[in-house]
C-alpha cells in the first residue's frame, strides 16, 4: 500500500498507508490527522484541504484542473506547490509522497 | 464549564454528532463521551447519498467521516442503532427503546431532519422511497435499474440530482413539481430556469405546477395518479418534498422549539445542560443580522459542532462564516455562499449557455449571495465578499472580465 507522509504546519510527521485508488485528502481525514479539514468531503467545494506537494513529487501527482486552480487562488499562503488534497488520486506510482500543511484552512 | 462536565451524550450520529464528538477530543475534553444514532452505523456524509453513492461510485465505507474503530481509538463510546425515546432531565438521563438509559452531564442533540412523508393514498407501496439514509438508497438500487421508469416528486435539489444520476444510468425520468418552476424554495427563477433546461436536454421531463395525488399499484407502485385525472407510468418513485426537523424529543422534554430547537449564540438550549445543533436546531446567524435560522447544510452542521465543542470546553467561539452549499449535478457543479432569500436585485455574470455562470444577489447595495455553476472563483470571491460585508460595484460584479480577485480588493 502506498506510504504517504502528512507533515503538519508544527513540523510534526504523520507517516500513513494509503490505499490506491482513496485521494490523499482521504488518507489524512481517516486517519484523524490534523491540518486537512476538508468540510466538504472531497466534493472540491470548499478548498479546506490545501496542502504542498514536495517539490520532488510534482511531476507524479500532475497539475491542477481549471476546477481546482480557481479555488486554489483564493485560499490562503497559496504557494506555487499547493494542491487540493481531495483531487490527488492516490496510485502506486505516489509511494512516499510527502505533503505539508499550511497554517490554517480558513 | 469545562471541570463540572464529566460526561457528554450526544444523540444523533450523523455530521453533527460525529463532528462535536471530534472536536471535543480534539479541544481537549478528557471525560466520557457517548455517541447514540437510531441508524446502524458510523456517521458518515450524506451529501453524496444522492450523488456517488447512488451511481455506485462511492461505497459505504468511503463515506463515513471516519473509519468506525477511529471512536475506540479516541475513547468515544458509541451506541448505534438505538433511537432515544425521553429526556428526563431532572434525573439528567435518556432512555433508548430498549429501556436502557445513559446519564449526562452536557447532552447534545444532533437528531437531524426525516422526510416529509407525501400525503397521497399508496405512498406506502413499495417502489415508494425517500432519500435520506444509506439505507434508503440501498432500498432504490433494485430498481434503479437501465430502462426503468422513474417519477421524482419534487424539484428540489435531491430530487434533480437523483435525475441526474439516473439518466446518466439510463432510467426513464419524470420530475413532478407542485410548483410552478424547480428549485422554488432554494434559488431564483434566473438560476432555477437554467437547471430546468438542463435537465429537459438531458432527457428529463418536467411536470410543473403538478400535484400527485395518489400512487397507483397492487403488490408495487404501477403509477403516480395526478390531481388532474392522468397518471404517469412508475416503476419507482423518489419523493422529495422537504424535510421535518426530528424535534420531538426536545418538545417532549419541554424545551423551546419553533422551527427546530431553539438555541442562542452558544448552541444552548434554554435547559443550560442540553445543547441542539445542525439541520435540527434553530440558531442566530450572523448572515442574517443575528435573526433566528435552521440551515440544512453540511456547513452548519460542522459549525454547531464547533460552537458547542468550544461551548463545552470553554474556548472562545468560532468565527462564523458565510453560509456554503453544492449541488453536482452532470457536469455542472453548483457552489452557493450566502443566503438568498430578501434579495431584491440579481446580477449574472457569464452566460448561462456557456454552462459556467454566477448569479449575485443584491439587497439593496450589499451583497448577499451568489450561486455559480462551474465558476469556482465566483463562490470563493462571492463568499469573502459577503463575508466581508461588502458592497461590490454591480458594473464590475456583470463583467467576467474583471477577476474576483480585483473585486475583494476594491
Amino acid at each position: 500500500m502506498p506510504k504517504i507522509t502528512y507533515i503538519e504546519h508544527s513540523g510534526k510527521e504523520h507517516v500513513i498507508d494509503v490505499p490506491a485508488g482513496m485521494s490523499v485528502m482521504e488518507g489524512a481525514v481517516k486517519n484523524a490527522i490534523p491540518g486537512i479539514d476538508a468540510d466538504c468531503g472531497g466534493a472540491c467545494a470548499c478548498a479546506t484541504c490545501h496542502v504542498y506537494v514536495d517539490e520532488a513529487w510534482a511531476g507524479k501527482t500532475g497539475t491542477p484542473s481549471g476546477m481546482e486552480q480557481s479555488m486554489l487562488d483564493f485560499a490562503s499562503e497559496v504557494e506555487p506547490s499547493s494542491r487540493l488534497s481531495c483531487q490527488i488520486k492516490v496510485t502506486v506510482e505516489l509511494d512516499g509522497l510527502v505533503v505539508r500543511m499550511p497554517k490554517s484552512q480558513h | 464549564m469545562s471541570g463540572a462536565i464529566g460526561r457528554v451524550l450526544i444523540i444523533g450520529a450523523g455530521q453533527a454528532g460525529g463532528e462535536v464528538a471530534q472536536r471535543l477530543r480534539a479541544n481537549g475534553f478528557e471525560g466520557d463521551i457517548t455517541l447514540c444514532g437510531d441508524e446502524p452505523i458510523p456517521p458518515y456524509q450524506r451529501p453524496p447519498l444522492s450523488k456517488k453513492y447512488l451511481s455506485g461510485e462511492l461505497p459505504l465505507d468511503r463515506l463515513f467521516l471516519r473509519p468506525a474503530e477511529t471512536y475506540e481509538a479516541e475513547h468515544i463510546r458509541t451506541f448505534f442503532g438505538r433511537r432515544a425515546v425521553w429526556i428526563d432531565r431532572t434525573a439528567k438521563r435518556v432512555r433508548f427503546e430498549g429501556a436502557h438509559e445513559l446519564p449526562y452531564d452536557a447532552l447534545v442533540i444532533a437528531t437531524g431532519t426525516r422526510p416529509r412523508p407525501l400525503p397521497a393514498p399508496g405512498a406506502d407501496l413499495p417502489g415508494v422511497h425517500v432519500l435520506r439514509t444509506a439505507a434508503d438508497v440501498d432500498a432504490i438500487r433494485p430498481r434503479f435499474v437501465p430502462g426503468a421508469k422513474m417519477v421524482v416528486i419534487g424539484a428540489g435539489y435531491i430530487g434533480l440530482e437523483a435525475a441526474a444520476v439516473a439518466r446518466q444510468t439510463g432510467l426513464d425520468v419524470t420530475v413532478l413539481e407542485a410548483a410552478p418552476r424547480p428549485l422554488a424554495r432554494v434559488t431564483s427563477p434566473e438560476v432555477a430556469g437554467f437547471f430546468l433546461d438542463a435537465h429537459t436536454a438531458a432527457g428529463v421531463r418536467f411536470m410543473l405546477s403538478a400535484q400527485a395525488a395518489v400512487i397507483k399499484g397492487e403488490t408495487g407502485v404501477r403509477a403516480v395518479g395526478l390531481a388532474d385525472g392522468s397518471e404517469i407510468e412508475a416503476d419507482l418513485v423518489i419523493v422529495g418534498i422537504g424535510v421535518i426537523p426530528e424535534t420531538g424529543l426536545a418538545e417532549k422534554a419541554g424545551l423551546t422549539v419553533q422551527n427546530g430547537i431553539v438555541v442562542d449564540g452558544q448552541g444552548r438550549t434554554d435547559d443550560p445542560s442540553i445543547f441542539a445543533i445542525g439541520d435540527c436546531a434553530s440558531r442566530p446567524l450572523a448572515a442574517v443580522g443575528g435573526r433566528m435560522a435552521r440551515l440544512e447544510s453540511v456547513h452548519n452542521a460542522i459549525e454547531g459542532a464547533k460552537i458547542v465543542a468550544a461551548a463545552i470546553t470553554g474556548k472562545p467561539a468560532p468565527t462564523e462564516e458565510v453560509p456554503w452549499f453544492w449541488s453536482d449535478q452532470y457536469d455542472l457543479k453548483l457552489q452557493i455562499a450566502g443566503l438568498f432569500q430578501g434579495y431584491d436585485r440579481v446580477i449574472l455574470r457569464g452566460d448561462p449557455k456557456d454552462r459556467a455562470f454566477a448569479a449575485f444577489y443584491m439587497q439593496g447595495d450589499r451583497l448577499i449571495a451568489v450561486d455559480a455553476v462551474n465558476r469556482p472563483a465566483e463562490y470563493l470571491g462571492g463568499k469573502a465578499l459577503i463575508q466581508k460585508g461588502a458592497s461590490p460595484d454591480p458594473a464590475k460584479l456583470a463583467d467576467p472580465t474583471v477577476p474576483m480577485k480585483a473585486l475583494l480588493t476594491a
